[in-house]
């Protein structure tokens, strides 16, 4: 066929030296047509981004390629000296990375940057080297662009950063981008905002997209067919239509019904047994064998890729069974229903909060200014309930948490925690407190001290608190604690390094749990782990509420997790909650603006509830200098003259909830 | 032989240093990232063999650390044997024909005649000025203009033969000791050691194991007849000069970092930890000990010494108690200036960790400030402290020697590389040149360094995390 673009052809890369390199990537076959938006998924470490690397000849110094065949058109680009091949790289095929923040060079302005690319490929006359920059820029929408190539990337937001690394790979006019989890480290708003840019751009130029994501949602969004990896291979190929309704292989069919979603509210998350298997073997059974649900005695051979028509495809036994091979519905065991907390005093009341971080300025150090990263925060949380706490990056819902906790000292305002004011407790019986109110975080690697010993870890509270001082009742409690978070009981005497990410927040957990808190403080728990292993923890803080009476805080921007875990909903934009409810109130029928768009914004796996995106502009304000008036009138869609001289107050609705808008009070 | 022992101040402290080694080595066993990177730094190859260097410096500076004063041969009124009021070490014991055997000025490495002419009475009466025969040097010779080289030969011949049986002697122990370990055969371990198929490189530790052993029987058996190195202006032995800097390098490397570390780290930790008016107090004593010139601190500080000791002269037992006091206080003023780098690394260290999620859980449970810093913080510097410590250490062997250069090191009387080229100076000026004061030194010098920098590289790809996730 003549519109084939790229083609892969058992592409092997391997990783390290010695007698068991990692084989990362292991006979992977793709073809991308022209025009089209290819997305390759799969969790972390399945070798996605080696593909990708290896395509481009990127590889890290102890990658190398093993075999297999890459062709560009009619260009092999294995075969090609290295020279040759830096004209093809930012020539005819282009990338992009997850991080913007470390891939621009914060010593250039932009200008220079996307200059140097646009000289490499397009000569050195000055003047038309200059047009083509702001014609690039113009073209990524970035606005005002004779001002903004004099900018250094630290005056830019990241997803500024983002449309310039696009422009920068724009400048060859490529007829392939990979782009590598572009959207990743970006906000829910903004990663609409790119992917539409995407779009757009692949309209005009008629490049072809490879898209390496782990979001299922990103791929429903922009994806015109999917391959799934796993393991180093590849293993099923669909139009992107087909794989959302019927997925084949057992793998993407488990990944579906590991998502939580409020239809799943009442029952146990799907999970796939155990983790990815290490690379460093050869592997002789079906690689998804061990945590396969519907693995039978002829996955011990390793499975043949078999195509289901002319390009799609799945590496499975079942598909030689075509009528095995269609998902079945397996009733996943349910969760009993949650005791209804009304009427309970709250256990946690905060009020007014607010945390100002002082700006410092001068030999001096004089107080410039003040950060306001929480500017009056008011909410409750009732025993044994969930409270998510929403935003975008930068909303100071972390901070929200930690000045809880007193990890942070509020500026002003109150926290009362049942009876005790914990703002004004001295340090003393703060410090005798602590046991109740616990905090798990969002990076299961940096929240365990690397040099201790898992038991250690979880003994650290009990000690400090006091709580079981025999060594001996210590171990035990230890170990009830493990097999409470479906840890085996080996654990205890190794190291952090040695579990994975999941195993390692399953630590964390029982870390907090040790010293029996009342509230837990989740601060994006799941967000660094995969679907699959995303659903592990969530059954276990959706139990572990249900035994043992427990209240969250759950702080996240997953707004999936939200609809499965939570009973309330906050939603925090820079440093104020605007709207706050009950959770199906709130999903079903956003009534300020901002919360409208978040909702919009993310992406949404199944095509029927796939709704407008309403686009918002720009990027959120610094909250050192946050607008006047309404902090969201400038990115408003509604906005109207009020809104630019005063502040909504939190408003209560009739159905119960709270929402600060004017055009709310109006009655819209 | 050995009469009463006598325990200078830098004694004490570098067996104190070795015992706190020693005990570190025993805590670090158990912990898995000590160990870790200690285990790659015995399987590289660089790593063994720098390492078998540094313990040879090592072995002859501990010697040279255990001081007493020798037995005499003369009886007192009581029949008790008498002491000599002169100190002299367990090295010194060792090697004493080396120490005893002076001449009566200048001569040239294995030299047989001095470097001076000398008027010289024959049997005859008849007065000539030639080159006198040395008093030990070559002095078992009759005619040592023929039977010189054939001498040396000879001599070189045994040393390399006694040094080549010692090494295949250690050899086949290692190998046997290890036979039993792996518990496998003999013959299986000496083929798996020549192919060098194992973790640690048993084959390039025993290749620099042999070497140094060669080089010691030879050095041993040319010095029992001549002065392999050369005799310094009143005489004495260079080679033994040298050798005995050794322990003088080894101190001012070790202990000054002893003396910097309590303060680097503790300071460090805490302005990093507790920021506030803690840092600022802090940040403000080091950069203004920074910004005053080190070697002025030195000069005066030294100067300062000197000057004491001159007025308290009758505190002292011995010489050699004098120079050790001002080696001991120059380590301290060196560890008074350097402690500022580390210092700052530290505390940019800490003041990253205390963000760190798992010191906000520590927080969070209600642990306090100092288990905090105890069980948290310092666990996860360390390996910084390890770095800069080794890091530093050639640095302070040469600083010595550039110290001495300009009479603000030791203590002229006591033997040092640094004052070794001190001396240099004017024999190179002379003519004709003295050129083995300087050599010997550097020679010395150089190989202490250069296994010195080696080795530290290799620990520090051990220990930094960052190097090692990117291999």
């Amino acid at each position: 066929m003549s519109d084939i673009l790229l083609k892969v052809k058992n592409l092997q890369t391997w990783l390290g030296e010695g007698d068991r390199p990692v084989r990362a990537v292991d006979g992977v076959d793709l073809t991308i047509r022209k025009g089209e938006t290819f997305a390759l998924l799969g969790e972390s470490g399945c070798g996605k981004s080696m593909t990708a690397l290896s395509i481009m000849r990127l590889l890290p110094p102890a990658g190398r390629i093993k075999g297999g065949q890459v062709l560009l058109g009619k260009t092999s680009l294995l075969d090609l000296p290295e020279f040759a091949m830096r004209e093809e790289r930012g020539g005819r095929m282009a990338m992009i990375f997850q991080e913007p923040m470390t891939s621009l060079n914060p010593v250039m302005t932009i200008g220079q940057q996307i200059g140097e690319a646009v000289r490499i490929r397009e000569g050195v006359d000055k003047e038309s080297r200059d047009l083509r920059i702001i014609e690039l820029l113009n073209s990524v929408g970035i606005p005002d662009p004779e001002r903004r190539v004099g900018e250094y990337p630290h005056q830019l937001s990241g997803g500024m950063k983002q449309r310039v690394m696009i422009a920068m790979a724009l400048a060859g006019r490529p007829e392939l981008l990979i782009a590598d989890e572009p959207t990743t480290a970006l906000d829910v708003t903004i990663q609409a905002q790119v992917l539409n840019l995407l779009k757009t751009l692949q309209q005009q130029t008629g490049m072809a997209i490879l898209l390496i994501t782990h979001d299922l949602g990103v791929v429903a969004e922009v994806a015109d067919r999917v391959a799934v990896m796993y393991a180093g291979q590849i293993i099923e190929v669909a139009e992107s239509e087909r794989f959302f309704r019927l997925p084949q292989h057992p793998y993407s069919q488990k990944l579906f019904q590991s998502l939580p979603d409020s239809n799943k509210r009442s029952q146990r998350l799907a999970v796939i047994q155990g983790s990815v298997p290490a690379l460093n073997q050869i592997f002789t059974a079906c690689r998804f064998m061990d945590r396969c649900h519907r693995a039978f005695g002829d996955c011990h051979t390793a499975p043949e890729w078999t195509a289901l028509s002319d390009d799609e495809g799945v590496r499975c036994h079942l598909s030689e069974q075509p009528e095995l091979l269609q998902s079945e519905v397996i009733q996943q065991e349910s969760h009993q229903p949650i005791a209804s907390g009304v009427g309970q005093a709250p256990l946690l009341d905060v009020e007014d909060l607010k945390v100002h971080f002082p700006i410092h300025k001068g030999v001096f150090k004089r107080t410039v200014g003040y950060v306001k990263a929480v500017d009056g925060v008011s909410l409750t949380i009732a025993p044994g309930k969930t409270l998510a706490l929403v935003g975008e990056s930068g909303c100071g819902k972390t901070t929200v948490g930690k000045g809880i906790l007193q990890l942070v000292k509020p500026t002003e305002g109150r926290v009362t925690f049942e009876t005790d004011e914990l703002t004004t407790l001295s340090s003393r019986a703060l410090r005798s407190r602590r046991s109740e109110l616990q905090i798990i975080f969002q990076d299961p690697v940096a929240s365990m001290n690397p040099r201790m010993l898992v038991s250690d870890i979880i003994e650290e509270g009990m000690k400090a608190q006091k709580i079981v001082r025999d060594s001996a009742q210590r171990r035990a409690r230890v170990m009830e604690l493990l097999e409470q978070v479906g840890l085996p009981a080996d654990s205890a005497s190794r190291y952090p390094h040695e579990f994975s990410g999941g195993q390692r927040q399953r630590i964390c957990v029982a870390r907090a749990l040790a010293v029996d808190p009342k509230l837990i403080i989740c601060d994006e728990p799941t967000s660094a782990l995969d679907v699959s292993v995303q659903a592990q923890i969530l059954n276990l803080l959706k139990s572990l509420q249900l035994s043992r009476g427990l209240a969250y805080l759950f702080i996240t921007h997953n707004i999936s997790v939200v609809a499965y875990l939570a009973d309330e909903v906050a939603v925090m934009y820079l440093g104020r909650i605007v709207e706050r409810g009950s959770v199906d109130l709130l999903l079903a029928e956003p009534k300020h603006p901002y919360t409208q768009a978040l909702l919009s914004a993310v992406p949404v796996v199944e095509s029927t509830s796939r709704r407008t995106v309403i686009r918002l502009e720009g990027d959120m304000p610094s909250p050192a200098n946050p607008p006047t008036g309404c902090h969201f009138h400038p990115r408003c869609p509604i906005a109207m003259e009020q809104c630019r001289t005063a502040y909504p107050e939190l408003r209560p609705l009739p159905d119960g909830r709270l929402v600060s808008c004017f055009k709310v009070e109006d009655g819209l | 032989m050995m009469g009463e022992l006598v325990i200078l101040w830098t004694d004490a402290l570098i067996f104190m240093l070795v015992l706190f080694s020693m005990a570190f080595g025993i805590y670090a066993a158990g912990k898995e990232h000590l160990r870790g990177p200690w285990g790659l730094v015995v399987r590289s190859r660089v790593g063994v063999s720098t390492l078998v260097i540094l313990s040879f410096y090592v072995v002859v500076g501990l010697l040279d650390s255990v001081h007493f004063h020798p037995l005499l041969d003369s009886k007192d009124q009581a029949g008790q044997q008498t002491q000599s009021a002169e100190v002299i070490s367990l090295f010194d014991y060792l090697v004493t024909p080396l120490r005893e055997r002076q001449e009566k000025t200048y001569s040239a490495p294995l030299a047989t005649h001095l470097y001076a002419k000398e008027s010289i009475e024959l049997a005859s009466g008849e007065v000539v000025r030639d080159f006198p025969r040395l008093t030990f040097g070559g002095a078992h010779l009759e005619n040592p203009e023929q039977e010189w080289s054939r001498d040396i030969w000879r001599l070189t011949g045994i040393g390399v033969l006694k040094g080549l049986l010692v090494s295949v002697v250690v050899t086949n122990i290692l190998i046997a000791l290890l036979a039993g370990r792996w518990k496998t055969s003999f013959g299986a371990v000496a083929k798996v050691l020549i192919k060098e198929e194992t973790t640690v490189p048993w084959r390039v530790l025993l290749a620099t194991l042999s070497s140094v052993i060669l080089v010691l029987f030879w050095s041993i058996e040319l010095s029992s007849q001549y002065h392999i190195l050369g005799t310094d202006k009143v005489g004495e032995d260079v080679f033994y000069q040298a050798l005995k800097s050794i322990r003088t390098g080894l101190l001012i490397g070790t202990l000054t970092t002893l003396v910097m570390l309590p303060a680097a780290i503790l300071l460090g930790i805490m302005a990093g930890y507790y920021r506030g008016w803690v840092d600022d107090l802090i940040q403000y004593t080091y950069t203004t000990l920074n910004s005053i010139p080190g070697v002025l601190l030195i000069a005066a500080a030294i100067l300062m010494l000197q000057i004491y000791m001159s007025n308290h002269a009758d505190e002292f037992n011995s010489l050699v108690e004098r120079a050790d006091l001002r080696l001991l206080f120059l380590c301290i003023i060196l560890g008074v200036t350097s402690w500022t780098g580390l210092c700052r690394l530290l505390r940019g260290e800490a003041m990253k960790l205390r963000e760190v999620d798992y010191v906000q859980a520590a927080v969070a449970f209600g642990v306090g400030h100092f288990t905090i810093i105890v069980r948290h913080i310092l666990p996860n510097v360390l390996h910084i402290v390890l770095i800069t410590v080794v890091l530093d250490f050639s640095g302070l062997v040469l600083a010595e020697a550039v110290l001495s250069y300009v009479n603000i090191g030791v203590d002229p009387t006591m033997n040092s590389w640094g004052n070794m080229i001190n001396s240099a100076r004017l024999e190179m000026a002379r003519e004709p040149v003295v050129w083995w004061s300087l050599l010997a030194s550097m020679l010395f010098m150089f190989v202490l360094v250069l296994s010195a920098n080696l080795f530290s590289d290799v620990v520090r790809d051990a220990f930094d995390p960052r190097l090692r996730s990117s291999r």
